[in-house]
């Protein structure tokens, strides 16, 4: 198995976990945490499936580097959202009632 | 240097910034008046597109897979002048609703500004890479508007949106490395004669992920549950473009990849996603059936009109029949749902009420958008001569084309049940106001928007040859 698979073998791993965690934990923070360690298994899927010819490739690179700023520009706003949450109800989770 | 395409992004990303640097006040005005040039652009570019097909523009001459190429076909065409032709009468519509200098205001016009450059960048896209880029810029504009009133609910229901939002985009994300790592390119051009039925199990398993992730941004059942809360929740002028347009956007893509990327995949999942098309008909209208806020009902009635375009995925055919129903279901709905929200924000405003039961009476007081809500009610439940008429129309000819009689049950029974959930609110309307009621005034053009869209929805029916024509060119 060459390195680059072991990177994707790893980001698919960590991919799964995110999303069970997205999807199971209720603290906002520790879900949006959740979040961001699904993001970087997808990073990690892009930069290691590209490597397998040996040199690394340049433009899934260059994909990691948008993906890793959209990925800190959608961290800071769902703190920004989560804080707010806090302040107006002192509630750090998503009650499950409140829609209709 | 006069390329519509590129001044269709850059002209929203000026003014958004200009919007947050200048105030609400003068940013309203500019906005509107950007806007207008955005139409004319949007025109333009149709006639372009039917003139001379379809055609790519290399920004800043940078070709790919340097730089970054936009790609301007029929489909996009279409959605482009849609978009533009929702968001100017929204625009008026929101000068005079934030008129009282509401919190939301703040942000607003920078916020629909970015969505709308967003929403301009991802028709324009053409690799899977950028698109993912332009579903972020949606998506995090679309929760920042949500989210703007900055009560407690409102934030709730941003949080639960941006959640969905971004583990769609992840999901979505992942689907694209994994074409990346099998293919080496991510343009759409040069991926559609790469993959076939026989592709290897990485590529089946990234159009998986895609679909699944594009379906929890677009709210099919049983993905809707944010949908609700985001779109009933936002003030009026939000929850129109959200649900006129926002929604829309995700469609558009699994739409287009289904048609060019991933054809030879996409028929073994048709059926399925026929089916939640049609369990989202019949969840969407129960619970617009059994809601008692205005705004949830038009809500939840935008979770049973996505279903209609899934219904179009099972009868996808070189005859074309089915896509046209599903542009068609997408503009009708579009302008409906947004004159819709239009007319229900005004009547929220005049009675002071969220509620079915403090519709009372504005039948003698509000004619003018009572009739508007009515005119949006008709093209949902699709009579003619509306544009959902013509669209339930030619979904019906090409489920009989293809002898899958199961469709038009569905389709017959969800205008059924949309009469049902549009009469509940045209009843109470025409019942007579208790004596003491309030009632406040509502500038005129608040009306005059909600009717302008509205009679838009009505007469597309009138205009689907030439609509048609425009989607056939440089497809």
């Amino acid at each position: 198995m060459s390195g680059g698979m072991i990177f994707a073998g790893a980001g698919a791993v960590l991919f799964t976990m995110g999303l069970v965690g997205v999807v199971l934990i209720g603290p906002l923070l520790r879900r949006i945490l959740a979040f961001n360690v699904m993001g970087s298994g997808a990073f990690l899927v892009l930069v290691g499936l590209a490597q397998r010819d040996g040199g690394a490739d340049p433009v899934p690179q260059a994909m990691v580097l948008t993906g890793i700023v959209v990925a800190v520009a959608s961290t800071a706003l769902a703190l920004a959202l989560a804080r707010r949450l806090h302040r107006l109800t002192g509630r750090t989770t998503l009650s499950a009632t409140d829609d209709d | 240097m006069t390329d519509p395409i590129a001044w269709l992004i850059l002209l929203p990303l000026f003014w958004a910034t200009a919007a947050f640097l200048l105030g609400p006040g003068r940013g309203a005005r500019l906005a509107i008046a950007a806007l207008l040039a955005q139409c004319g652009l949007a025109l333009q570019l149709a006639a372009d597109v039917i003139d001379g097909g379809a055609r790519t523009h290399a920004v800043g001459g940078w070709g790919a897979p340097l730089g970054i190429d936009l790609a301007v076909g029929g489909l996009s065409a279409l959605m482009l002048v849609l978009t533009q032709a929702i968001a100017l009468p929204l625009a008026v519509y929101a000068r005079a609703y934030f008129a009282d200098g509401a919190p939301a205001v703040r942000y607003f016009w920078t916020l629909t500004g970015f969505l709308l450059a967003g929403l301009n960048a991802l028709f324009l896209a053409a690799d899977l890479f950028n698109l993912y880029v332009t579903l972020e810029l949606v998506g995090l504009a679309a929760v920042g508007l949500v989210a703007a009133g900055g009560s407690a609910r409102q934030v709730a229901a941003a949080l639960r949106y941006l959640f969905a939002a971004l583990v769609g985009s992840v999901m979505y994300l992942l689907g694209v490395a994994l074409i990346y790592g099998a293919h080496g390119t991510v343009s759409l051009q040069t991926l559609a004669p790469l993959v076939d039925a026989r592709a290897p199990a990485a590529v089946w398993i990234a159009c998986g992920l895609m679909l699944a992730g594009l379906m929890l941004k677009t709210a099919i059942f049983p993905f809707h549950y944010w949908l609700p809360p985001a779109h009933g929740g936002a003030p009026a002028p939000v929850s129109a473009l959200l649900s006129a347009l926002v929604v829309k956007a995700s469609f558009y893509l699994i739409l287009r990849l289904s048609l060019e990327v991933f054809a030879p995949l996409a028929a073994t999942a048709a059926t399925a996603l026929g089916l939640l098309g049609a369990a989202a008909i019949a969840w969407g209208s129960w619970q617009a059936l059994r809601t008692v806020h205005i705004k949830m009902l038009v809500a939840w009635s935008t979770v049973a009109q996505l279903g209609y375009l899934f219904l179009v995925f099972p009868l996808l055919a070189p005859d074309g029949l089915a896509l046209q129903a599903g542009v068609m279901q997408a503009i009708a709905h579009g302008l409906a749902k947004a004159a819709m929200f239009a007319a229900v924000g005004v009547l929220m405003l005049a009675t002071g009420r969220d509620t079915l039961e403090g519709l009372a009476g504005v039948a003698g007081r509000m004619p003018l958008t009572l009739f508007a809500f009515g005119l949006a009610g008709v093209t949902l439940m699709g009579l003619p001569p509306s544009g959902g008429f013509l669209a339930k129309w030619l979904l019906i000819e090409a489920a009989l084309t293809h002898g899958q009689w199961g469709w038009v049950a569905v389709v017959i029974a969800g205008g059924l049940l949309a009469a049902a959930y549009v009469f509940r609110v045209l009843r109470q309307a025409f019942l007579l106001a208790p004596a003491d009621s309030p009632f406040h005034p509502v500038p005129r053009s608040m009306e005059w928007t909600a009717f302008v869209l509205a009679t838009a929805s009505m007469l597309l029916g009138l205009q689907g040859v030439e609509l048609m024509s425009l989607l056939a060119a440089g497809s």
